[in-house]
């Protein structure tokens, strides 16, 4: 099982599913998919859910 | 003065020096505005001395746009980054959050040890809340950054104002909603600015909180707890401002109504005048399209950009909220005001003459053409609206007839 890293095309924010975001309140392990259908980027709030793009090559193998 | 230059890998070198570099420092006399009255009575002896700061901003602000003019100069996006490590710009971001704190304690001070007439009173709490709705803006451009450094700072100067929702419901509220009908802080076509305020400030109050709510809400937090930003930043409002009425007494109270209320206003006048009548297109899955350029006015002129961190750049700000001040860039052909935001607040504030200048220059901008569906108007408006600019209407669809003929 891997945990997947997706980014905001905008401002190059990262959601980190084994990290999460917790300021955010989405605990480490939290699925990008699992994150609600109206989710915007925290940092920018122009780009939401389905503008993420899942950064290649940089999966983390999940301990 | 400092040159950024990036080789480039086809071996081109770009080399950019930003000729406002030094001008950036302004921003630090700026919001030490407010006391320019205190000192100039302090050496004639005379009351009226304290009128200067709204001299300054209200009549020096806008001549000062129309003499200096405009500058479309951009930073290449290459060296932005660059740009943006550059700490020198960010350090003048930080030294201004202590400076508002120095007006507003400089003048409390003044208001409530010196022998002064109810004018020369107002005029004081009135000249140190424009400053501190500045302090709205030393926010905004910090608030939207990624450091927790920059976000703290932000909290902090947003309790001058006593508006510590501001960041929250700005970054997460109005740049989602933006030129959308349901934006509290996006004024429509046919809205005075005083019909504006009222939906604007109880608007944002209750989307900043319910954001908020939603976030300590996902980390198993109540609203009333101390980690709720909102709370973090009203506590030291509280603070400072209990602080004043115990140092200066019952005085105090008029005095910081008076400024927080003016304070307040200055951002529901930049609110105003920012997306007036702008509205993004809902699409067929009923959302409304990404924010675009043309969703914001925006103003060039170099005066008043210097004192805001480029804000009139908006059009920009918009499409990367978090791009530093000193990188934001100037677009040709986007909806232009005729005069920097300190004119165009006077124009605001005198509803029939903003409608005049502004509802046509709407009306001509390339993607509405007229077209009065694209346009965010104010319910119950739209029949009286669609009467008075038929003409213009009109005009464009026989001129589009005529270009037709042409073609054909």
């Amino acid at each position: 099982m891997t945990s997947e890293i997706y980014q905001c095309p905008g401002c190059c924010y990262q959601f980190n599913e084994l990290l999460g975001d917790e300021y955010e309140g989405y605990p480490p392990g939290t699925k990008f998919e699992s994150l609600p259908d109206d989710y915007v980027c925290p940092d920018c709030a122009v780009c939401n859910k389905q503008d993420f793009i899942p950064v290649e090559g940089q999966s983390v193998p999940h301990s | 003065m400092k040159a950024f230059t990036l080789t480039e890998s086809n071996g081109n070198t770009i080399e950019y020096i930003d000729r406002k570099r030094y001008l950036w420092l302004s921003s630090l006399f700026y919001p030490l505005m407010p006391l320019t009255g205190v000192c100039l009575m302090a050496w004639t002896g005379l009351e009226v001395s304290l009128l200067l700061p709204l001299v300054l901003t209200y009549v020096g602000g806008p001549l000062s746009d129309w003499i200096f003019g405009e500058d479309k100069n951009n930073p290449p996006e290459a060296v932005v980054p660059q740009l943006d490590e550059d700490n020198y710009y960010r350090i003048l971001t930080y030294l201004t959050v202590p400076l508002h704190f120095v007006a507003l304690i400089g003048a409390a001070w003044w208001a409530g040890t010196q022998d002064l007439s109810w004018w020369g009173f107002i005029i004081l709490a009135v000249s140190v809340g424009v400053g501190s709705g500045l302090g709205i803006n030393t926010g905004h451009e910090l608030g939207h950054k990624k450091s927790s450094l920059e976000r703290n700072l932000a909290k902090i100067v947003l309790a001058v104002p006593a508006y510590g929702h501001f960041c929250i419901e700005h970054n997460r509220g109005h740049h989602r909603d933006v030129s959308t009908p349901a934006d509290p802080a996006s004024a429509r076509m046919g809205e005075t600015i005083y019909q504006f305020v009222l939906r604007e400030i109880p608007g944002a109050i209750k989307r900043g909180w319910e954001v908020e709510r939603q976030r300590l809400e996902r980390q198993g937090l109540g609203v009333w707890h101390w980690q709720n930003a909102i709370l973090q930043s009203h506590a030291i409002a509280l603070l400072i401002q209990l602080s004043l009425l115990f140092a200066f007494g019952w005085i105090m109270l008029p005095f910081l109504v008076i400024h927080n209320v003016i304070a307040w206003w200055q951002l529901t006048s930049v609110n105003y005048i920012e997306h007036y009548g702008l509205l993004r297109e809902k699409k067929e899955d009923g959302r409304f399209e990404r924010c675009q350029p043309w969703h914001s006015w925006n103003s060039n002129h170099i005066y008043s950009n210097l004192l805001l961190f480029h804000l009139e750049r908006h059009s920009d700000h918009h499409a990367n909220p978090t791009r530093r001040y000193q990188s934001l860039r100037n677009f040709e052909n986007l909806p232009q005001l005729p005069n920097g935001y300190f004119g165009m607040f006077l124009l605001a504030y005198i509803p029939w003459l903003w409608f005049k200048i502004m509802d046509p220059r709407l009306l001509a901008l390339p993607h509405i053409q007229g077209d009065m569906t694209k346009i965010n108007i104010q319910p119950g408006k739209q029949e009286k609206l669609m009467q008075r600019y038929a003409g213009i209407e009109q005009d464009q669809a026989s001129s589009e007839e005529a270009l037709e003929a042409k073609i054909q």
